[in-house]
């Protein structure tokens, strides 16, 4: 008979117990139920902040329905558990369900410690926990303009994260002299606090709340010292108390100050009940974090397995960004170990703090803390959990070798196999090196799928990224992406040469870095860096172009082209319109609406392309660059001149983008749109760059997609002006314009940067690699450049010799057939 | 010039009659053209990279598509080749064999220059 398991919480510890149980291959064995207070499926709390940056609930969750339903778990949401009778081993759910066990786990977690301060019930007070939570503190900050955070520890610097990018002034109020002290040292506090005040955001130290004040909702806060601020908005996350309630009325054995006790097999007082994750008391000791609950989990499902493993105390070292700043504290972080020495370094410039902690001798690292920076903690954090000697001037490994680094300096290779690299999935340096030679995978995405290293908390990528180079390295692995058999470079380094060597031709090019005569692909890849260069006119490169290039028109069946004229934001006046309608009757084009808000006109013959658009020109149209790896359109909705809920100008903003990027030659095409509200009319989301009003200014957003694989583009910055719009878009564009891999759009360009998204905004907002300046000059000089290429065909009757089907006759292709549907013309199929 | 297999050796070339087509000029450099001859379309490549010239099909045989003048030219380990607009099947302007594994091929004519005058030569 199966054995019958009950799990009372389905957050992260809950699932992963789930996933290990499963992974066990026991599944036969047993026959699991799950019951969950939320009402969705186990969600990655650990990264609950990017729900402010755009993610969305089902991005955040851990496994979806189906995942359950495919393993037998019954899956019961939105209905805790709520009496446990360990006699008959049965549980009572708070909906009425009973069901009997062999094996209980209590994985229900931990819920916001709320201090007793009178007040607390007033609205606009929050906690910061749950998606709930957070849901109804995005709707109560659009009425809010000053927001408090109660708690300067880890999880009271997320929530002032999350409060700041609502656009709220922000305020942290921490009864501890210091920010963080569980982790941080007072010197390394004080450079974080600087951090954090730069962005604006005010810190309140040694202050204990007396009271929450206002009628019904919050409107200030009284401090012990007698001192009022004013706030229409409170969040408190001022630490975690252990779920241990069902323990308690169950008659578990529980902590002074909270917690289920539990053994090293993670058995509660009666032994056929588990607690694992947040609501367990080890030792006297809660953990906090993914990788201790995760172990946990492990822990439990091999003693219910008949595996022996045992729970050890975990070490608590951690690297998090708070509020954009690195801070990380391992082992012994202040230095208690008996006569240990420091080592501290200081930048109060850069706002940097670096302490390590080390033996007499100099020989053992004990632990230590890194503030503003943090680039080394996946090291230091390896040395000192294997406790490999230290070298001869231990600050390196803190401060980075300052000059003559190779990849044996980076330490790696001293590292043992069993060295645990990923501690939330348990997998160790040996696992992620063999993974490389034995089941060749090349990149993190295949470990990810492999082993799962890096899926936790992700902080040990960086470090598996180098494991997997340094093996490929190895074993002489290493594959460059060139462009095509005449040219050994990437596109982005052949985009430097063509700049740096002023290289201004497909044939120089093959001269100096290419050989062979080219081909399909080199030739426009090669044309499209000498456009986002130089920015001449194409047809100057006309035998690297593809025939859409060529002939300034998209190639249709049949072997006529169509022909889009631009219409920025799909604004358009009458006699526009009528223009369209009457060259398009005159030279019987086939005309159907574009998705991107413009007119397509089809049918032309080749011949005919130069007198059409002559017509066009005159009447004051210009190429809509419909055929060119280039800005198409940028859609708009009608935005505040027109509809009730617009809040600005999104039609005029978004002809004021399409004038700014018409003609921009890129990797791939270019779409974008503009949208008045949050209702997103313009379908901004789905555009390599979208822009959203918002009550304070513009939402940007970058690297969406439609077409086959669709994503949504991610939020890049938020309640920006106008100009700072343009400002951002144009170094990213010319960033993407510069970086990516031929024919590849936004979208895949970022999946494929290291980083991801937080990399590019460092590049684009922050600067990081100093290059902004001139991505702005770079984009100006495109922008200054532009010239109508239709128009320049149009007055040049060279060019216009160009548009012929036959060389020897001035006929049309006479195999050139059409039928008629619907009222209109059509090519005939093709086989 | 190297000495290769084609499907035209001299003795063909001599029962073959010369008819004239265009000018040089007419064919941009590195690009193609089309020309009508006796009602069979023909695309002509001004091979400028290497000095050479070449003459197909003008009909690409995938969707039989009358569009290979207007692709594009580049070579494959030396060997010249043409890549049809549409769906970037290439052909082998030696052989007229399809160089991205298709079965099907395209017809490629003898070439010669004389005075700026370009003649193709057809089998009568």
């Amino acid at each position: 008979m199966k054995q019958k398991i009950v799990v009372a919480g389905n957050g992260m510890v809950g699932y992963k117990f789930c996933e290990k149980l499963i992974a066990k291959n026991e599944l036969a064995r047993y026959e699991i139920t799950v019951f969950g207070e939320e009402p969705r499926p186990a969600y990655d709390r650990v990264h609950l902040s990017a729900y402010f940056e755009g993610k969305t609930a089902e991005e955040l969750t851990m496994a979806p329905l189906d995942w359950y339903a495919a393993h037998n778990i019954q899956l019961v949401l939105g209905d805790p558990v709520s009496f446990i009778n360990p006699v008959n081993k049965t549980i009572t759910s708070m909906k009425g369900v009973v069901v009997s066990y062999d094996k209980l786990i209590l994985a229900t977690g931990s819920a916001a410690f709320v201090p007793p301060i009178p007040g607390s019930e007033k609205d606009g007070v929050f906690v910061y926990r749950t998606i709930e939570d957070l849901d109804l503190i995005m709707d109560y900050s659009k009425k809010a303009r000053k927001g408090a955070v109660i708690g300067g520890g880890l999880l009271g610097l997320e929530a002032a994260k999350a409060v700041a990018d609502l656009g709220l002034e922000t305020h942290v109020i921490e009864f501890a002299p210091r920010l963080m002290p569980r982790q941080l040292d007072e010197a390394g506090a004080v450079i974080l606090k600087d951090k954090i005040e730069e962005l604006g955001i005010t810190v309140h130290l040694s202050k204990g709340t007396a009271s929450i004040d206002g009628e019904n909702a919050i409107k200030a806060l009284t401090f012990t010292d007698g001192v009022v601020l004013d706030v229409d908005m409170l969040v408190i996350s001022a630490g975690i108390k252990p779920r241990d309630e069902l323990a308690v009325k169950t008659g578990l054995a529980v902590g002074k100050r909270g917690g289920i006790v539990v053994n090293e097999y993670m058995q509660t007082s009666d032994p056929n009940i588990y607690a694992i994750g947040e609501c367990a008391l080890f030792q006297e000791m809660i953990y906090g974090l993914v990788a201790p609950g995760y172990e946990m989990a492990e822990v439990a499902v091999a003693h219910i397995a008949g595996i022996e493993r045992t729970f050890a105390p975990y070490d608590m070292s951690t690297k998090l960004k708070l509020l954009g700043v690195d801070v990380a504290s391992y082992g012994d972080c202040y230095g208690t170990t008996p006569q240990s020495k420091t080592i501290v370094f200081e930048d109060k410039v850069k706002g940097i703090y670096k302490r390590m902690n080390i033996s007499e001798d100099g020989k053992t690292l004990y632990g230590g803390i890194l503030v503003g920076e943090a680039e080394n903690y996946n090291m230091l954090l390896q040395t000192f959990k294997n406790g490999i000697v230290l070298p001869p001037n231990p600050e390196d490994l803190m401060l980075g070798s300052r000059g003559g680094s190779d990849s044996s300096a980076n330490g790696l290779s001293m590292l043992p196999d069993e060295a645990l690299i990923c501690s939330c999935e348990g997998v160790s340096k040996g696992d992620i090196c063999g993974a490389v030679r034995e089941l060749n995978i090349t990149d993190m995405a295949g470990m990810k799928a492999c082993n799962k290293a890096g899926t936790g908390c992700g902080g040990c990528v960086p470090l598996v990224k180098d494991l997997i180079n340094d093996t490929m390295k190895s074993l002489g692995k290493v594959v460059k992406t060139v462009l095509c058999e005449h040219f050994a470079y990437s596109r982005q380094e052949l985009y430097d040469i063509v700049k740096i060597q002023e290289i201004k031709t497909f044939d120089q090019a093959l001269d100096q870095v290419g050989k062979g005569c080219g081909c399909e692909v080199c030739k426009p890849a090669i044309a499209s860096i000498l456009s986002s260069t130089w920015n001449e006119m194409i047809l100057k490169h006309a035998p690297l172009q593809d025939t859409n290039d060529k002939f300034l028109a998209n190639i249709q069946k049949g072997g006529t082209y169509s022909v889009v004229p631009r219409i920025p934001g799909g604004e358009i006046t009458p006699d526009k319109l009528i223009v369209i309608g009457s060259v398009a009757k005159k030279y019987n084009l086939y005309t159907k609406i574009t998705g991107g808000q413009r007119i397509d006109m089809f049918g032309a013959h080749v011949h005919e392309l130069p007198d059409i658009w002559e017509e066009l020109i005159n009447a004051g149209f210009e190429s809509g660059h419909a055929y060119g790896k280039a800005l198409r359109t940028v859609k708009s909705c009608v935005g505040s001149t027109w509809c009730r809920f617009g809040l600005h100008d999104s039609v005029g903003f978004a002809i004021r983008i399409e004038e700014r990027y018409r003609g921009l030659r890129a990797p791939h095409k270019l779409k974008s749109a503009v949208s008045g509200c949050v209702r997103e009319c313009a379908e901004a989301k789905s555009k390599d760059f979208g822009i959203i009003a918002t009550e304070k200014g513009w939402n940007l957003f970058v690297c969406g997609n439609g077409g086959s694989n669709p994503q949504h583009a991610l939020l890049f910055a938020s309640d920006i002006d106008e100009a700072t719009c343009i400002k951002y878009i144009d170094r990213f564009l010319m960033f993407y314009m510069k970086t990516a891999e031929p024919l590849s759009r936004t979208a895949t360009w970022l999946n494929k940067m290291e980083g991801g998204i937080n990399y590019l905004k460092e590049v684009v907002i922050e600067d990081s690699l100093g290059i902004c300046d001139q991505l702005e000059r770079e984009m100006q000089f495109m922008v200054d450049t532009y010239a109508c290429e239709w128009a320049e065909v149009v007055n040049n009757p060279e060019l216009r010799k160009r548009f012929k089907h036959f060389v020897n006759s001035d006929e049309a292709d006479p195999t050139v057939a059409f039928k008629t549907e619907r009222e209109q013309k059509f090519p005939v199929d093709w086989k | 010039m190297e000495e290769k297999e084609m499907p035209n050796p001299i003795e063909q070339l001599q029962k073959v009659s010369w008819i004239k087509a265009c000018t040089t000029d007419s064919i941009p450099e590195n690009e193609g053209g089309c020309v009508m001859i006796k009602g069979k379309q023909i695309a002509i490549f001004n091979f400028t990279k290497t000095g050479e010239w070449f003459a197909t099909d003008n009909q690409c045989p995938h969707k039989m598509q009358m569009i290979l003048s207007r692709g594009m030219l580049g070579d494959q380990a030396g060997e010249p080749k043409v890549a049809c607009p549409y769906h970037k099947k290439t052909f082998s302007l030696n052989t007229g064999e399809c160089m991205s594994g298709e079965e099907y091929s395209i017809q490629t004519y003898p070439v010669k220059i004389e005075k700026n005058e370009v003649f193709i030569g057809l089998r009568d």
